[in-house]
């Protein structure tokens, strides 16, 4: 089971390059990474996926994040029962003969066509990794043109709390010092 | 916004901070980017002390010698640019080895950020890897709370450098000048405190029932001021000690349950006590590879107790029983109610019988032919009453320091630990000096690491730095030559290096120097240079083929020490 970390951070910027830095500097691999704001105001929520999957190194991992200053949470949720997804967008060379092929396949993976030109259509699909790798190879004989893939977003199921918010009691609506726009 | 409020500049807004935080030195050299500052400095000489480095590495080495024998934070100031990448060396060797620092550089023009504009250069981005945390000031009115902030992530939890980067114009913009006194709001960091009483328990369980404990002191004890703590556990169960490089001075060097250094040159029963250990409780410590040698057979046979104030290094590189993520000083304290009386007889008459070994290989106690760096260290020792602080550098003579100058107090040895930095002993006592006033103060440095930053010598003498400054001179790099003689068939490529004669070196300067090269001679030329105030440098001219021993070869077994040869000099009865 490969580690997947949901982490909470500042919303300040350099706070992504600071992530990067740690992965490359501790020899510790991402396999994917998505980042992107959250429920708390001045925070963002990061989805780290990494090539982890022995639980002290994992750990180690969990812990060097945590160290960084601007990390506020992290969240190993690797052995949690999660919700993870992943999206794409997929441009397929199709004209009007086998479009109706390819709506086919759509409405069966409960994907969507967001875009039609005279030659090409624009694929839509979100889901588990495997359903993503499914469509792909059954829209490979009509010709990819372009595969544009987001790594990872995951949740806990129920109650599972988000990473940050019990650290987080005093503060009015859980929100962070308000960044000054123009710090770096 | 009231009028009786001060509206200051942010090179103002800099010097009236450092003045809140205590800082009364800073170590700098100027430049085109960090000028406002300077000239503002001219406002607050009174209260802060500018030294004017001769390189900007040196002043990074400074603060971080300050810091060390203060506990302090230590401050360095430069310009853009090469000033700035120039403490990058410093920056590092303080992030390995946990000294509180905070360097401040000029940037160019915000606006010019980018640009390639002249002496630009990021900074933050290349000091990332070897700093605790950073700042790219680009408003003035967040000068000063990055200031504060700076300095308290500094100190705090596992301490280390921080570093200021402010554009020109953020210094001359004005503001109103306000130091924040509410309590620092990181919402990410929080350094531990105290152990979990599980933990307590699970600890004393294995410490009350162990029959060869061992331990392991780390830097930890001494930053987080545990000495006492420490030597009630060890005292209270009868467990012997072994101190990392960082950790001398945890446990007096005279305490009968010291066992003197451990790892890659520490002592044989240091080693083997480790390697034969059924419980090993580590304080403060990393589980660095020059302490563990193989990992895959480390103190095989023991159960472990790791107490660390950076939950990263647990289980990082030796997996253990009971990892305590807490202020040392604090969990040893827990443990101390519930520590069994123990005597451990038979355990410390097996450590005996290896101390007696080491006894016969002594090379103190052998007639040799030529003045030895082992026999230089205990001169120094011997005509310093082991109360100096001592300063060295990276090598064959910072490891005969650590084995033959007996520290009986805790922070008197200052030296690059982690990082091996050569070059860093004269600017680190630079710094230490303008904190240990009273202490003698001596530099033990090779003549490889002297010539690294050398041009400090003018700052010493500028600054009338009462350090003694002891050159081991063997003309060569000698640890390199070592691991030649050694590993690689005595192959001694481009380690012969040729020295200035310091003599006219120290003259040239403006400071006293002496020669020396017979034990006998010694004790008089270290009083007279001890008779000087003022920096005094000493030659000591040594053998050139001896080695540091013992030694575990890097990657081999920890036991694996090669001994000095039983009879390679007379013994001297």
């Amino acid at each position: 089971m490969k580690q997947v970390l949901v982490v909470l951070v500042e919303d300040k910027p350099g706070v992504l390059n600071r992530v990067a830095s740690l992965f490359r500097r501790r020899n510790f691999n991402i396999e994917s990474l998505v980042v992107g704001p959250c429920e708390i105001p001045h925070a963002s929520r990061l989805t780290i996926v990494t090539g982890e999957e022995e639980y002290l190194r994992r750990n180690i991992i969990r812990q060097n994040l945590l160290k960084l200053i601007n990390v506020i949470d992290v969240q190993d949720v690797t052995d949690l029962p999660c919700v993870i997804r992943e999206h794409a967008l997929i441009k397929i060379k199709v004209d009007g003969t086998r479009r109706g092929e390819v709506m086919d396949l759509v409405d069966m993976y409960r994907a969507r066509i967001v875009d039609v030109g005279i030659e090409t259509l624009i694929v839509e699909v979100t889901g588990e990794a495997s359903k993503i790798e499914s469509i792909i190879e059954l829209l490979e004989p009509f010709g990819i043109l372009e595969l544009n893939r987001a790594g990872k977003v995951a949740m806990v199921r129920g109650n599972g709390s988000a990473p940050g918010n019990k650290l987080l009691p005093d503060r009015e609506n859980g929100s962070l010092p308000q960044a000054s726009p123009k710090s770096i | 916004m009231g009028k009786s409020k001060r509206e200051l500049t942010g090179a103002e807004i800099i010097w009236e901070s450092l003045v809140r935080e205590g800082v009364e030195v800073i170590f700098g050299y100027p430049g085109g980017a960090i000028l406002p500052a300077y000239d503002a400095l001219n406002k607050y000489r009174k209260k802060i002390h500018h030294v004017l480095v001769r390189h900007e590495q040196g002043a990074a080495h400074m603060a971080d010698g300050y810091a060390r024998a203060s506990g302090k934070v230590g401050v360095a100031i430069a310009t853009s640019g090469p000033g700035a990448t120039n403490l990058i060396t410093g920056l590092a060797t303080a992030m390995m080895d946990s000294s509180p620092i905070v360097c401040i550089t000029g940037q160019v023009g915000s606006t010019a950020i980018g640009s390639d504009a002249f002496q630009e250069t990021d900074i933050t981005g290349a000091t990332l890897p070897v700093t605790k945390h950073s700042y790219l000031v680009m408003d003035v009115d967040d000068l000063a709370e990055s200031i504060r902030e700076a300095f308290y992530i500094a100190r705090t939890g596992r301490p280390g450098p921080v570093l200021i980067d402010i554009p020109k114009d953020v210094q001359t913009a004005k503001t109103v000048f306000e130091y924040p006194t509410a309590p620092i709001d990181l919402p990410g960091y929080h350094p531990p405190e105290c152990a979990t009483d599980e933990q307590v328990a699970a600890a004393l369980e294995l410490i009350n029932t162990a029959e060869r404990p061992v331990i392991l002191a780390g830097q930890g004890v001494l930053q987080s001021h545990a000495m006492g703590p420490l030597r009630e556990l060890a005292e209270q169960g009868q467990i012997p000690v072994t101190p990392t490089l960082l950790g001398i001075g945890s446990l007096p060097a005279s305490h009968p349950l010291n066992l003197g250094m451990m790892g890659m040159h520490g002592t044989g029963a240091a080693n083997h006590a480790i390697q034969a250990a059924d419980l090993l409780i580590a304080c403060g410590m990393r589980f660095d590879d020059r302490v563990t040698g193989k990992l895959q057979t480390y103190s095989p046979n023991s159960k472990k107790i790791h107490i660390d104030i950076d939950a990263s290094e647990l289980n990082k590189n030796i997996r253990v029983e009971v990892a305590i993520h807490a202020n040392l000083s604090t969990v040893l304290k827990q443990f101390n109610g519930g520590v069994k009386p123990r005597n451990h007889n038979d355990w410390m008459a097996t450590i005996k019988t290896w101390q007696d070994d080491a006894d016969e290989r002594e090379v103190l106690n052998m007639k040799t032919p030529t003045l030895l760096g082992a026999q230089a260290v205990r001169a120094i020792w011997e005509g310093t009453q082991g109360k100096a602080l001592i300063v060295t550098d990276v090598g064959q003579h910072q490891m005969l320091e650590a084995q033959y100058y007996l520290h009986d107090e805790p922070y008197t040895l200052i030296t690059s630990g982690g990082a091996g930095t050569m070059g860093f002993a004269l600017p680190a006592a630079i710094g230490a000096a303008f904190h240990e006033t009273d202490r003698e103060i001596w530099v033990i440095v090779g003549d490889g690491g002297i010539q690294m930053n050398i041009q400090e010598l003018a700052t010493a003498v500028q600054e009338q730095s009462n350090i003694k400054i002891a050159i081991i001179n063997n003309g060569y790099l000698g640890m390199v030559r070592q691991w030649q003689q050694m590993f690689y068939d005595a192959r001694y490529v481009e380690t012969p290096i040729s020295s200035p004669d310091y003599l006219l070196i120290a003259q040239a300067y403006g400071m006293p120097g002496y020669r020396v090269d017979r034990l006998e001679d010694i004790p008089a030329t270290m009083q007279k240079a001890q008779s000087h105030e003022g920096p005094v440098l000493v030659e000591f001219m040594v053998e050139q083929h001896d080695v540091v021993y013992p030694m575990v070869p890097a990657g081999a077994d920890l036991h694996a020490m090669i001994r000095r040869p039983l009879k390679q000099f007379e013994m001297d009865t």
